[in-house]
């Protein structure tokens, strides 16, 4: 990092170029950018949920029950009369919740794992990604669901289930990057000059594996948004009355045969974010690592 | 490939030991007694302590870690503490729905995802492939109950093509119409995993010397691509299928609740519901099984397609 310094004025430092080219990939592919926006629109529309709910997501008026959309209540009403666009809205605070807090445990767990397995190798390597490999065989929305089950469903405890169900994830993509990282010359150097363990995998290895790390992150959250939608959709989810968008699809298909409105609006929300986040994390991919282009 | 059955074998056998004993861990480490659970709140310490013996839960741990891994392997996994019928029995009579569902899901999805993927591959950066990929990133956003009801919305509901609750009775017409809607929402978002595997392999394959080589002798293109390129871009895509044949697993739970169909997946939200945890512990063992017998099976399944793969 050194270079920065003496480069100045002649080239940019190697870590902004880097930066610069990276967002210049991003830009170059022009739906990354739909991603983007609709995932800012998302996140600012759970952070105001306050101010531009039109109503309280739990104020039931009997008289108007399982209204279809109309000017007073935008999406409707549901089966107790409850406005479906402020729903909506409190329900997005509690999947961007839980699916940035599981995502971000799984990350850093797993990302320590997969480091830790790269960096000793040996028994300890192959007794690790072994169970690794065992955690990740089993089918993981049964996992999440007999742990949420166990637990109880509370909003903690449904964090926890899915940061579990995805830590082989990532400890598997954290691992490879390390092992190619960890026979390279300046981790050799910091060696020689007797770096801790602990100093070169926190300062060296981490920062190169990054980038990497941080896409399957993206990526990530649009499968743990999905599962916490899927385990209330079960009946494992924060429990009622609180607004969550898989709640209110299971409230909703009661009513399906003469209500369809209620199962559709919070199932366009889930769908709008999970692409959204799918586009946004594709872009970013590419953008990171173009000869992974395509790929998943 | 004698010796790679036996160290796979010896592998699932590992892991099936590893999976029962964390079930073991998970049952008992989990609070509340189940012979209060079973008994309910007003039972009184004569009957719970009976209760106990009967399930066994008086002995030592050690003693019942013994019973608990010989009847599995015996195949008495116990009986269910709400049906008190033996646990194998009732996996054994739904799983011939889920088995069927998961199988002809499997054929749409590989029957789509490959010739779309191959589709997308040689128009590259062309409409079809800008088409065929934001499609295949759409099907894989869609949580499967979520593609569930908007079939069940648009072709139940609204246009009236299949019943509701599918209902199935002894004639095709009967099974087409009970598997249609569920094994086409699995199907299509396998077909979306199935397509971006096999466009990323087919562009690599494609660059191969032995493609340009056919192309130069004069191999007519569409035996270049579905012959000579597709055989060689298989492999990533059967790795694909076997992954996510545990997603799948996992997805059809979720299916069979929509569209109110017999399976696993509804007797382990029951099993949840009424904390039946024998039947836990079974259905947790048979998803394992299915897991790593899957895995054997894709892994024979490289050899079968690709003899250069030699399995050690």
């Amino acid at each position: 990092m050194s270079a920065s310094v003496h480069d100045a004025g002649q080239a940019a430092p190697p870590r902004l170029r880097w930066l610069a080219a990276t967002i210049g990939a991003f830009n170059a592919n022009k739906t990354s950018w739909v991603g983007l926006v609709i995932v800012v629109a998302v996140i600012l529309a759970a952070v105001l949920a306050p101010i531009i709910a039109p109503h309280d997501p739990l104020e039931q008026n009997i008289l108007s029950r399982l209204q279809p959309p109309h000017d007073d209540y935008y999406l409707g009403t549901d089966y107790f009369g409850r406005d479906i666009l402020s729903r909506l809205l409190y329900g997005a605070r509690i999947s961007l919740v839980i699916g940035v807090a599981s995502t971000v445990i799984a990350l850093v767990l797993g990302s320590l794992i997969g480091i830790l397995a790269g960096w000793y190798g040996g028994k300890f390597d192959v007794v690790v990604m072994q169970t690794m490999d065992i955690l990740l065989a089993f089918p993981s929305l049964i996992l999440g669901l007999i742990l949420v089950a166990m637990l109880g469903p509370s909003m903690e405890n449904i964090t926890i289930a899915i940061a579990l169900t995805s830590i082989p994830s990532f400890a598997r993509i954290a691992r490879a990057p390390t092992i190619s990282v960890k026979e390279r010359d300046y981790i050799e150097a910091g060696r020689a000059l007797a770096f801790s363990d602990v100093r070169i995998m926190a300062g060296h290895i981490l920062p190169n594996i990054f980038p990497e790390i941080l896409v399957m992150g993206s990526l990530w959250l649009a499968n743990a948004i999905r599962t916490e939608a899927s385990l209330a959709f079960i009946g494992l989810g924060v429990k009622p009355p609180t607004a969550t968008w898989g709640g209110m699809i299971r409230e909703g298909f009661e009513n399906i045969l003469d209500s369809y409105w209620l199962v559709l609006a919070p199932s366009l929300a889930i769908l709008i974010i999970v692409f959204a986040l799918n586009i946004l994390g594709d872009g970013l991919r590419d953008a990171i690592d173009p000869k992974l282009k395509g790929e998943r | 490939m004698g010796a790679f059955l036996v160290k796979r074998l010896g592998f699932a056998v590992v892991t099936l030991w590893a999976v029962l004993s964390l079930v073991f861990v998970v049952v008992r480490i989990v609070p509340g007694d189940p012979a209060q659970v079973i008994l309910g709140d007003q039972a009184d310490a004569t009957a719970i302590a009976a209760m106990r013996t009967r399930l066994g839960l008086d002995a030592s741990l050690i003693e019942q870690y013994w019973t608990f891994l010989s009847g599995a392997i015996r195949g008495d996994w116990g009986v269910s503490l709400v049906t008190g019928r033996p646990v194998i029995q009732e996996i054994l009579s739904v799983l011939p729905w889920t088995l069927e569902l998961t199988v002809v899901s499997m054929l749409i999805g590989v029957a789509i995802g490959v010739p779309l993927g191959v589709w997308a591959a040689i128009n590259r950066n062309r409409m079809p492939d800008y088409v065929t990929r934001i499609a295949s990133l759409l099907g894989l956003s869609f949580p499967p109950f979520v593609s569930a009801i908007i079939l069940l919305i648009l072709f139940a509901i609204m246009l009236r093509w299949f019943p509701v609750i599918s209902a199935r009775s002894g004639s095709a017409s009967a099974w087409f119409q009970s598997m249609a809607l569920p094994a086409l929402n699995l199907g299509l978002i396998m077909a979306a995993y199935i397509t971006r595997v096999a466009r990323s392999a087919m562009l690599e394959v494609m660059q191969e010397d032995y493609v340009r080589s056919a192309r130069a002798k004069g191999v007519p293109w569409h035996v270049v691509v579905w012959r000579h390129a597709l055989r060689n871009a298989l492999i990533p895509v059967i790795t694909i299928v076997g992954l996510y044949l545990g997603i799948l697993i996992g997805n059809s739970v979720l299916t069979e609740i929509v569209f109110n169909r017999p399976g696993l997946g509804k007797l382990i939200v029951g099993a949840l519901n009424q904390r039946d945890y024998t039947m836990l512990q079974g259905m947790m063992v048979i998803y394992t099984l299915i897991v790593v017998l899957v895995n054997i099976a894709t892994d024979l399944t490289y050899a079968f397609v690709d003899p250069r793969v030699k399995l050690s």
